[in-house]
């Protein structure tokens, strides 16, 4: 629904009633990440720990959710329980569309159930249903149980936690439609703390089309670029773990806990293995015609003789990186196998594997025994790293419930920081150098997606601290107003700031279509401002030892370039805070 | 007369392009629901998706349903609709034997008119338009009316 406000609903779980609330600001924020922040400026406590109740766990789509394609994306937003911080996880799925068709601009959960409670959303619909029974259960069973449950079959969304979320891991995910994930970060853990074991999000409206003869055209041609040309062609062929044989190639795919930035054994986890060998088929987030979303199968002989059952596991790059090359473990199906043990627990992938090459190597060196571990893990051995997911999901000792709250507070306790590989959080994918690592180390979301500090690293050669930084923060500035649409990011290049304003313009929203490059602005200094008022501090971040040893393509680390780059983007984001502090009314 | 098959659904994503473009561009809205096409999956996502699409019946079991003749036969199968005669009875609904007829909240009836503009959307090949022979039919002569 095309409206100059959004439409928020807001429910108290420990009322089990809502309200829905016009809030302005369409015109200034945008919507998705923008309105994300603008409702925690507004709702959200930057001084109480993520665990008060009151605390808003916030989902937010954005003005041209569901009017074009790959504009599928979810942004959710909350004080984690990783660093107690603002943070934001996006997702897919059918959450986009089933919120849009719900006639939901952001849907925003506060307060705790008393009981475990799934909530039911739709246009017409809110409800704080009790499923005690379903607590415990794993993020397949509860998603089975509520199939049958909810209606509204195949036009809905089921977001669910699994026992790594009850039990308030800060690795804990949100599992959309069994494939996809609020990932990072642990809003899993948020919704365990607020004894929310499920969201059902029924998409049940619908509306009339924008006045005005450019949408439907529009529509058309963007729809043949991303279907008719080459643009999309890596997501949709290969996916993205066509990079794994791309970064072992020029050194910079992190291997055993980042010992290595490349196996001679790769070929066993690489994409074109995974294609040749698991592939079962693609799938696709609604409003998406690319369907980058690659499932696997596994089979496993449960009894003899020949009794086998199977599996079917999404992969991508990230999971593959984290539950594959960082663990030695290079067999495509034991990879699959171990990221179907973490979709159960409800762990985020690459969390739990880059938790688990740490504890690894912690324990090869002595500073971890059996005791802790319960399983004495070995690089390479995947049915320890099985078992151990499952410690780490279900907290089965102190240890794993410590792990579980961050590779560093682990290490803070046991030894071992100077090869926990955290920057900001578990690192992603990419050995790719000093921007890099210094853009996820300080980045917003701690996340490869928040700029493309690893492009830069692989197309620049000079050692430009003003000019990296730059870069990092006019790329940020771009997916900022991408992520406040909520485009998918695989379509930025289809999505340049021109296409957007044409966009907005067709569906009516001629305000925004004008001031792309200042809502832009203002949405990410907005967001910034809401992380440092949550007490982010960039300059005491430390990069672990480890980074600095890295050896890549170009070489060793330059332990002075990245410093310069942590100090010039520290300063930047104070910079960004601040402007927005004196433009705010 | 060409009608609309869905013959290689194994082929499915869950795009819902189908049904969205149906909507845009036959109904002018907005909408997965509001289509002759429909997606769901077949028992949650791991075990792909099936489409809801008008079968073309024969005779048409809707069009003998609907007592005000907003619903007529087809020539090759299916109905033609005439919205304007709809009196929001949802007989047709009840008589379809494959659920191919969405209902709104107000019981406007939503199906496939067999005129293939959703094809092109599909990324994988899903959709087809078949040529069938036309038969006589009880409703022989009347022109067809889009909604």
């Amino acid at each position: 629904m095309i409206r100059d406000h959004f439409r928020v609903l807001k429910v108290d779980l420990s009322t089990g009633r809502g309200q829905i609330e016009e809030i302005e600001g369409r015109n200034t924020f945008g919507g998705g990440s923008g309105l994300a922040a603008l409702l925690f400026s507004r709702m959200g406590f930057s001084d109480r720990s993520w665990e008060d109740p009151e605390q808003p766990l916030i989902f937010a789509i954005g003005p041209l959710t569901g009017y074009f394609p790959l504009m599928s994306k979810v942004v959710c937003a909350f004080k984690s329980p990783y660093h107690d911080q603002y943070a934001e996880s996006h997702g897919g799925g059918r959450s986009a569309l089933s919120m849009r068709f719900a006639d939901l601009d952001a849907l925003v959960i506060t307060g705790k159930a008393k009981r475990p409670s799934c909530l039911m959303v739709g246009s017409r619909k809110l409800e704080v249903k009790d499923v005690h029974y379903l607590w415990g259960k794993s993020v397949q069973r509860t998603g089975q149980m509520l199939r049958r449950m909810a209606g509204g079959s195949g036009h809905r969304s089921i977001l669910r936690i699994g026992p790594a979320g009850e039990n308030r891991s800060a690795m804990a995910c949100i599992n959309v439609d069994t494939y996809r994930h609020f990932g990072r970060l642990g809003g899993g853990a948020v919704m365990g703390d607020k004894n929310l074991k499920a969201i059902v999000i029924v998409g049940d409206e619908s509306f009339d089309l924008p006045a005005g003869k450019e949408y439907v055209p529009l529509f058309q041609k963007i729809y043949a670029q991303l279907t008719e040309t080459t643009m999309m062609d890596k997501y949709h062929n290969l996916g993205t773990p066509i990079n794994v044989a791309v970064l072992n190639g020029i050194k910079a795919m992190p291997c055993r806990n980042l010992q290595r930035t490349s196996d001679e054994a790769i070929s066993g986890i690489t994409g074109e293995t995974f294609a040749e060998r698991t592939l079962l088929r693609n799938t696709a987030c609604s409003g998406c015609p690319v369907g980058c979303i690659h499932l696997g199968f596994v089979r496993e002989k449960f009894s003899e003789p020949n009794q086998y059952l199977y599996r079917q596991v999404t992969y991508d790059h990230e999971p593959i990186f984290a539950m594959g090359a960082m663990l030695s473990v290079l067999d495509a199906f034991q990879v699959l196998t171990l990221l179907e043990i973490a979709e159960k627990e409800g762990l985020d992938v690459m969390s739990a594997g880059v938790a688990l090459a740490w504890a690894t190597e912690a324990f090869e060196k002595g500073l971890l025994t059996e005791k802790e571990t319960l399983v004495p893990l070995k690089f390479g051995d995947a049915e320890k790293y099985g078992r151990a997911l499952k410690y780490l999901g279900t907290a089965a000792n102190d240890f794993y419930r410590l792990l579980g709250q961050g590779t560093l507070k682990a290490a803070q306790q046991y030894g071992g920081q100077d090869f926990a590989c955290v920057l900001g959080q578990e690192m992603g994918g990419y050995a790719t150098g000093e921007v890099f690592f210094i853009s996820q180390a300080l980045g917003l979301r701690h996340s490869h997606l928040d700029a493309g500090g690893y492009s830069y690293d692989q197309k620049q050669k000079g050692k430009d601290a003003a000019h990296a930084v730059e870069f990092l923060v006019q790329d940020e500035k771009a997916r900022v107003f991408l992520t406040s649409m909520v485009s998918c990011l695989f379509a930025r290049e289809v999505y340049k700031e021109a296409v957007l304003a044409e966009c907005l313009s067709a569906v009516g929203y001629g305000n925004l279509a004008e001031n792309v490059d200042s809502v832009s602005r203002r949405v990410q200094q907005m967001r910034w401002q809401v992380r440092m008022k949550t007490g982010f501090d960039p300059e005491s971040v430390k990069i672990p030892e480890r980074f600095k040893q890295v050896v890549t393509w170009k070489g060793s680390m330059d332990t002075n370039y990245m410093d310069s780059l942590q100090k010039t983007y520290a300063k930047r984001i104070r910079e960004m805070a601040k402007l927005e502090e004196r433009s705010s009314p | 007369m060409k009608i609309l098959t869905t013959p290689r659904m194994e082929r499915c994503i869950g795009c819902h392009s189908c049904s969205l473009a149906c909507a845009r561009l036959v109904h002018k809205q907005l909408s997965w629901d509001k289509a002759g096409i429909r997606i769901r999956s077949t028992g949650g996502l791991s075990t792909g998706f099936e489409a809801k699409p008008c079968l073309a019946c024969d005779p048409a079991p809707c069009a003998m349903a609907c007592p005000t003749g907003a619903f007529s036969q087809r020539k090759g199968g299916g109905v033609v609709v005439r919205k304007k005669l709809c009196i929001r009875c949802e007989a047709c609904a009840r008589a379809c034997p494959v659920d191919a007829i969405y209902l709104d909240l107000s019981g406007e009836p939503f199906v496939c008119i067999h005129c293939g503009r959703c094809v092109e959307f599909c990324p994988h090949d899903c959709l087809e338009m078949l040529e069938v022979p036309a038969r006589a039919t009880v409703d022989d002569g009347r022109k067809e009316v889009r909604p």
